[in-house]
């Protein structure tokens, strides 16, 4: 770690600036309409949570060494500098008060995208050494043993003989030429078992071809979330390689927003070349299985259920429908939460947030947003469809003594899969 | 009174020239900026086109969505009001237009003096409001800077030196007229250097936002 170096921070900085980012920091007029957007300051009140101020070292760095103006200010002194003391202050800002789900993007008059902008900022400060060490040490353990956990095959191989004696169907594992590579994150191995079972359940009735692989099954990148490009290439390329020797042509991403991001949009930049193979979020995969009626299920929920949206799905990736045709498949009283689809609210969890121990207080008050959120429908059970998400409007409910089960939409689809004779 | 005309000469004479001739080569060299440094090849399946989402975007943003006005309603109908404002000002007023028709040969209908007096006035407050607004709530007064605030003071200026010179409230005339045109002017050479850019460069802006979100399938 001792290489990591302002010097390095800036350069990092420096080659993330592009046509959009100049354009963007051009048209900032400080409306301040961003913060209006962020769970994280309209929960605190605290202004320093605004998203554009969260931006402001890349902006100095815009402004100082890709703008003639900025230049000229140079010769006379009078540019703001990016100092590494600016960075120790802007690592909370940057981390732990952001989860990256792009819900300024949305509203910013001039059309900035801030969360894009994040992201970017993220790779500066991992090669300045203002990384917070709960992303570190998840990206530590990605690289070293395939899970940002430390999660290893052995203990998913158990998880597999357990689910093929409940459910009597085999789970099958690195079959050359199924039609699906199916990723697991270690947050639902650990936590959220039957969604295993669930998928499946799922495509032995819907007659689907798949496989896990034991050269890779994690699909989260640490490295993304803390923003290295080599790490989240490297996490990536094993993606690919598993994928490119189980000769699959589709890819898919489980229920973990970050997850899908990483290797539907980012993944293919990060190495550098088109995929040899298609990437889907599961709820793609069944929403397109329901449409083609290889999906037959019967009763319906009858309790008022809403739906909690990832941001990476539903605004940050267009999954927006899909999990709507599928609820509708088997939930009769499904109500809405007010802003949903690419307007939802975050649950304040992703983006790195939940793997960052440090930023549990920031995390739970961003998630009194989405609680107000569900309060006003007041619905029986919570579905979602991402492991993060779940799990922190778990805990989030509980911490707030609310009596609201959550559960994942793909397990909700499993148990009601007419029996095959 | 003589002072004041050969004031209000050099201000349609030299200073003019120098104005436009800042601010054209300013923003010329600030979107070029912007060009030069483009974007990199995405190797990601898109799930439509950028230039379709890409336009829409540059339009629809102008309007905020139901929970943002919600919000933050001040913010969104001041703002209106005065960008607003000061375009029917700009663009409306009939000397505006003549300046325009001497300098391009374009020209259109003009509207009436009082209806722009009422605009001008309107326009005067509202940015009265957001001078307010921005030395009052919590988020404006923490991210604003010294160049906020002498933006505002030069967009003010130009609009209340406009209002003066049409009722004529300050003698001689045309040491206000000049003084008109002279902050008309200093706003055309602020405006590459400074968040004015804005005028110009939100629609790149907007663009990129609205293409990036497009190719995976959101309309942002």
């Amino acid at each position: 770690m001792s290489e990591l170096t302002l010097e390095r921070g800036l350069a990092a900085f420096r080659a993330e600036v592009d046509g959009p980012v100049a354009a963007f920091f051009s048209s900032c007029v400080h409306c301040g309409i961003c913060a209006q957007a962020c769970p994280f300051y309209l929960e605190t009140g605290d202004a320093k949570y605004t998203p554009i101020l969260k931006l402001e070292p890349l902006r100095r760095v815009w402004e100082n060494d890709f703008t003639l103006w900025g230049k000229i200010k140079g010769l006379f002194g009078l540019n703001h500098k990016v100092t590494d003391e600016m960075l120790a202050e802007w690592e909370e800002l940057l981390y732990d008060s952001c989860s990256m789900c792009g819900r300024c993007s949305m509203v910013c008059p001039v059309g900035n995208d801030l969360a894009l902008m994040i992201r970017k900022s993220r790779e500066g400060m991992v090669q300045a050494g203002h990384a917070p060490e709960g992303l570190i040490a998840a990206s530590v353990r990605a690289i070293q043993t395939g899970s940002p956990m430390g999660l290893q095959w052995k203990t998913l191989a158990v998880q597999i003989q357990h689910v093929q004696t409940s459910s009597g169907l085999e789970v099958p594992v690195d079959k050359e030429g199924a039609e699906y590579l199916v990723l697991l994150s270690s947050m639902e191995i650990i936590n959220f078992p039957e969604y295993l079972e669930a998928i499946t359940k799922i495509f032995d009735h819907a007659g689907v071809t798949w496989t896990l692989s034991t050269q890779c099954f994690e699909a989260t990148n640490a490295g993304i979330q803390i923003g290295n490009k080599d790490i989240a290439a490297q996490l990536v390329e094993r993606v690919v390689a598993a994928a490119e020797k189980l000769k699959v042509p589709k890819v898919i991403s489980p229920e973990c927003g970050h997850a899908f991001t990483a290797i539907r949009w980012e993944g293919p930049n990060l190495i550098g070349r088109p995929y040899p193979f298609r990437v889907f979020h599961i709820i793609e995969v069944l929403d397109e299985l329901r449409a083609a009626g290889r999906i037959k299920t019967e009763g319906m929920e009858t309790d008022r259920l809403s739906m909690h949206d990832p941001c990476n799905l539903a605004r940050k990736s267009g999954v927006i429908q899909q999990q709507r045709n599928l609820m509708n498949l088997v939930a009769e009283n499904f109500v809405e939460l007010k802003e949903h689809g690419k307007f939802q609210w975050c649950c304040g969890a992703g983006g790195g947030v939940s793997s960052n121990e440090r930023a549990e207080p920031l995390k739970m008050a961003a998630f009194k947003r989405k609680k107000a959120q569900i309060e006003e429908v007041n619905p029986e059970r919570m579905v979602t469809m991402c492991a993060t998400c779940r799990t922190q409007l778990e805990e989030g409910l509980e911490e707030f003594n609310m009596e609201i089960p959550v559960v994942g939409l793909t397990e909700m689809i499993a148990e009601h899969l007419v029996e095959k004779n | 009174m003589s002072g004041s005309m050969e004031f209000l000469l050099w201000t349609k004479g030299p200073m003019f020239d120098i104005a436009i001739a800042i601010f054209a080569i300013g923003l010329l060299v600030r979107i070029t900026e912007i060009f030069m440094l483009g974007r990199k090849k995405n190797f990601a399946e898109a799930r439509a086109g950028e230039w379709g989402p890409g336009f829409r975007t540059m339009f629809t943003r102008t309007v905020a969505d139901p929970g943002t006005f919600q919000r933050a309603p001040f913010n969104v109908v001041v703002g209106w009001v005065w960008h607003i404002g000061f375009l029917m000002a700009l663009l409306l007023f009939l000397p505006h237009i003549a300046l325009i028709e001497s300098l391009t040969g374009l020209s259109w209908p003009a509207l009436p003096n009082p209806v722009i007096s009422l605009v001008t006035s309107v326009t005067l407050v509202a940015l009265i409001a957001t001078l307010v607004h921005r030395m009052t709530h919590p988020v404006k007064r923490r991210i604003s800077t010294v160049e906020d605030y002498l933006v505002w003071a030069v967009v003010f200026a130009v609009v209340l030196t406009g209002w003066l010179a049409y009722y004529r409230l300050v003698n001689p005339y045309p040491l206000v007229l000049g003084m008109h045109i002279l902050s008309a002017e200093i706003m055309l050479i602020l405006l590459p250097f400074t968040k004015l850019t804005h005028i110009f460069t939100t629609f790149i802006a907007r663009w990129y936002n609205g293409a990036a979100f497009g190719r995976k399938g959101v309309q942002s």
